[in-house]
């Protein structure tokens, strides 16, 4: 470990590896950094910015932005959670949110960073969208109402499933998730309920028919410890192996 | 056309685009512009069609057309007509005409009539604001719009005229150049810079190429001097016209010295910055100028290929253009072995936008360019290493180019002679608004807000928007600034507000402007701009209060802290500046209380009481019967 370049995090020097960004490094250090869009397994995306850092006197995206060796970074400040939690409202007002009695309560990691960063209203006015639900498909279901366009299914479909099921169109507030087929319907794809994409949602839009309370309320994922104890566990297990073994 | 499938001529119309494009997947954005044209949408038959010739999914291609306001699944009627909506058009009536168009049409603003003839709507900016109001009609721009000409073109569409036939008088686009100097007013011919640059490579150094792959590697002797060329651009001091005043010589240095396999230069054409016009001046009046700092650029980094990124709205000036790429390359200008020097060879393709203001963002540009949704790319990588293709990319704005051929033609050190120490040359000014004369002003670095006005002939004047809503917005007691990179640093917009203009319903235009144009990528500006656009328009209708402008503050600092781009960065500068330096108008429109909600809480009983027979004093809210 000793050769290896560090930067460091709110004081704590964290090794990285060449190419790593700062967010990777950092989950693989075990430390956390609040994220949404950002996911191990697939390439970073920069869109959801709730991992803002501030690196060398300026902000940028964790997720994307490279390592460097002695860099000084900020992250747990009470300005950058307080950006965050802006953030974070920002994406309860723009769609339609209602947790109580969303079947993602509780595996839900929206709801989760809300939770850690003590968003206890949206804060703005909510732009109350009209966004249908897509039922068409025999196992699966899309609530479009709690997207929040992290386009992690987009990712999944298309870098593990090789099936492009899903995509966005329009922009600015008209950005909304599409999917591959001529209707426009979920069941004309060719989703399967296994695909990486079904599993990778990190909200309430991609949903499982029958199998909504399997796990009841209150003892989900987010239920049990909150999100900044177990998102280092998502980190690539390989590179978690080289510290657990230092 | 029909929804399901394609009639035989369409799909050989589609076909015959396709094949032009080579079917390859990053012409999807050109084979979808031409489809729109050619067919007034883009069916689900034709999206099938192109997906599966270009090997792309479905999704992709309607991204795509959800992307750009120019493109469309459905059909807008066999006439779209946009009226441009920038603040100078405001100002010039632009909503009161689209009104008595719509009348004369019997139409709703933004739906077509029920025949399919035609439909009305507004679009962002189009580049005329000297000569506005502006319209496009199927993508061909119109200026001047009166109540006359309007009832001239009711006609033409009601007799179902194509807009081709239509008379030229109506799209005849003046230049309105007020004030020229060394860039408007040079006398070089078309390959003189070339000549100039390629010659400069006798007196050179050896030609040192740090890129071993580049065809300059080929170029036995003598050296052909891109070094010398190079240097004149950094003895110049050249920085980017496009308004960050990057310096030239360092960004295409850098591209010179990446590594990669090909090259590409890129000409900024999507002047979208509301207010700015001089781009569409360059292309139509010194399109030479632009195509030779390209190829000056190309000579200098060691590219083969060139695009000029032209936005949609200069759909028109795309004929022309190609006109004059056609006799560069018949005078050797262009293509292979560029005035008889062997592996100095460069083509330039022109690609035309379809309506998306964040496409002049350079990576986003890219995107565009490789037939994607304009997304501003996460850096680094920058372009000069990573852009189109992945490859090393030079992208400049078009008066970018042109300065670069001055400079290329006549040397650094002459260049450096006009302007201040930090911004050297000339800067060309679109001036509009409350004035007598706008147009185009050529002004050294260096000229003041003042000198400006008093060229322009403005009168009254309480404020200046400076480059844009992107930019600055200064009143009187600052109109001794300079226009130059040391001071108020521009990319060439400069619109006038007399003391007759409100000026919140300026910040308010452009805020519904960023609303409109954000990408939508980050969390930041895509809701941002959605409620600072709701903020402006609840404190517009007399309901506003003070907590509305804390939160515009708090977003302000939400977006420079974390938007993806600049677009995002900058969208609450213009109500930032307004409202520092125009208060009492904000505090004219606001309710002097620390809360008002968005709806009248009152009047959303009147339903009930309507209902109910009922409208005595207990039936309000606040104990008052209705007057």
């Amino acid at each position: 470990m000793t050769d290896q370049p560090t930067f460091t995090l709110d004081g704590e020097e964290i090794p990285f590896a060449e190419g790593q960004t700062v967010l990777q490094a950092a989950l693989t250090a075990d430390v956390y950094i609040p994220h949404l869009c950002y996911h191990p397994e697939f390439k970073p995306h920069g869109s959801c910015k709730v991992c803002t850092i501030r690196a060398d006197g300026r902000n940028a995206a964790a997720c994307t932005l490279p390592a460097r060796a002695g860099m000084a970074v900020e992250s747990a400040s009470d300005a950058l959670n307080g950006l965050r939690k802006v953030l974070v409202q920002m994406l309860f007002a723009e769609g339609n949110h209602f947790c109580p009695a969303c079947e993602a309560s509780g595996d839900c990691q929206l709801q989760a960073l809300g939770y850690d960063l003590q968003v206890t209203t949206a804060g703005f006015r909510h732009f109350y969208p009209v966004r249908p639900v897509d039922a068409s498909h025999p196992e699966l279901w899309l609530d479009f109402n709690r997207c929040i366009l992290c386009e992690l299914c987009v990712r999944a479909s298309n870098e593990v499933d090789g099936k492009s099921v899903f995509g966005l169109s329009g922009r600015g507030a008209g950005k909304h998730l599409i999917v591959n087929a001529l209707s426009g319907r979920l069941a004309d794809t060719d989703i399967a309920v296994t695909d990486k994409a079904v599993e990778v949602c990190p909200v309430g839009v991609i949903l499982k028919k029958r199998d909504g309370f399997a796990v009841p309320i209150g003892q989900r994922r987010f239920d049990r410890s909150p999100i900044s104890a177990q998102a280092a566990r998502d980190a690539p297990r390989a590179a978690r192996g080289s510290k657990e073994d230092a | 056309m029909s929804t399901d499938s394609l009639t035989v001529a369409a799909a050989a119309a589609l076909d015959a685009i396709l094949e032009r494009h080579g079917r390859r997947p990053e012409q999807l954005l050109q084979v979808l512009r031409e489809i729109q044209e050619h067919a007034g949408h883009v069916p689900d038959a034709a999206q099938l069609r192109i997906a599966r010739a270009l090997g792309l999914p479905l999704s992709r291609v309607r991204g795509v057309i959800g992307f750009y306001a120019f493109l469309s699944p459905v059909p807008w009627g066999r006439y779209r007509v946009l009226f441009s909506d920038n603040i100078t058009d405001r100002m010039q009536g632009n909503l009161e005409l689209l009104d008595h168009l719509c009348r004369r049409l019997l139409l709703e603003p933004g739906r077509m009539s029920e025949d399919g003839l035609v439909s009305v709507d507004t679009t962002s900016c189009t580049g005329l604001c000297d000569q506005g109001p502006g319209l496009l009609v199927n993508g061909w721009a119109i200026p001047g719009i009166s109540r006359e000409r309007l009832d001239v073109i009711a006609d033409l569409i009601l007799e179902g005229r194509p807009v081709t036939a239509w008379p030229a008088e109506l799209f005849a686009i003046a230049d309105n150049v007020r004030r020229a100097g060394m860039l408007l007013d040079n006398d070089l011919r078309p390959g003189d810079a070339l000549r100039a640059a390629l010659a400069r490579g006798d007196l050179s150094e050896v030609e040192q190429a740090a890129n071993t792959r580049s065809w300059r590697e080929a170029n036995m002797a003598p050296p052909q001097g891109p070094v010398a060329t190079l240097n004149e651009i950094r003895a110049a001091n050249l920085r980017g016209r496009g308004g960050a005043g990057f310096t030239t010589a360092y960004k295409w240095e850098s591209c010179r010295n990446a590594q990669g396999e090909q090259r590409y230069v890129v000409c900024n054409a999507d002047e979208g910055e509301p207010g700015t016009f001089k781009d569409r001046v360059l292309l139509a009046s010194h399109a030479d100028l632009v195509f030779e700092g390209m190829t000056v650029c190309a000579y200098v980094v060691g590219a083969g290929r060139g695009f000029l990124y032209l936005r949609g709205e200069y759909r028109y000036l795309l004929e022309p253009l190609e006109a004059v790429l056609t006799r560069r390359r018949r005078d050797g200008l262009l293509g292979k072995d560029i005035l008889g020097i062997p592996g100095f060879s460069f083509d330039i393709d022109i690609h035309l936008g379809a309506g998306a203001y964040v496409c002049g963002e350079e990576s986003a540009l890219i995107e565009s360019l490789e037939g994607k949704r304009g997304i501003p790319r996460n850096r680094p990588p920058y372009p000069v290493t990573h852009g189109y293709l992945k490859h090393p990319t030079t992208v400049n704005n078009v008066e970018t180019f042109c300065a670069a051929a001055l400079i290329a033609a006549r040397g650094g050190e002459w260049y450096r002679a006009t302007g201040t120490a930090k911004s050297a040359g000339t800067k060309l000014m679109s001036v509009a608004g409350d004035c007598a004369l706008p147009g185009i002003y050529e002004v050294p670095f260096g000229t003041t807000v003042a000198e400006l006005l008093e060229m322009a002939g403005a009168e009254h004047t309480q404020a200046v928007q400076i480059s844009g809503p992107s930019g600055t917005c200064i009143g009187v007691d600052e109109f001794q600034r300079r226009i130059a990179f040391e001071d108020l640093a521009t990319a060439g917009a400069f619109t006038i507000f007399d003391d007759s203009r409100d000026m919140f319903e300026v910040a308010r235009n452009y805020a519904h402007f960023f609303a409109h144009e954000s990408c939508g990528f980050c969390t930041p500006c895509r809701v941002g701009t959605a409620i600072l656009k709701a903020t402006m328009d609840k404190i517009h209708e007399g309901r506003g209060a003070p907590c509305d402008l804390h939160e515009i503050a708090q977003l302000d600092d939400v977006l420079h802290q974390s938007a993806h781009c600049g677009l995002g960065h900058t969208a609450c500068n213009p109500t930032l500046d307004t409202l520092k330096r125009f208060r009492p108008v904000y505090d004219r429109h606001l309710d002097h209380l620390d809360f008002e909600p968005a709806f009248d809480l009152d009047g959303a009983l009147r339903r009930a009481r309507q209902m109910t027979g009922r409208d005595d004093a207990d039936a309000h809210l606040d104990g008052e019967p209705a007057p």
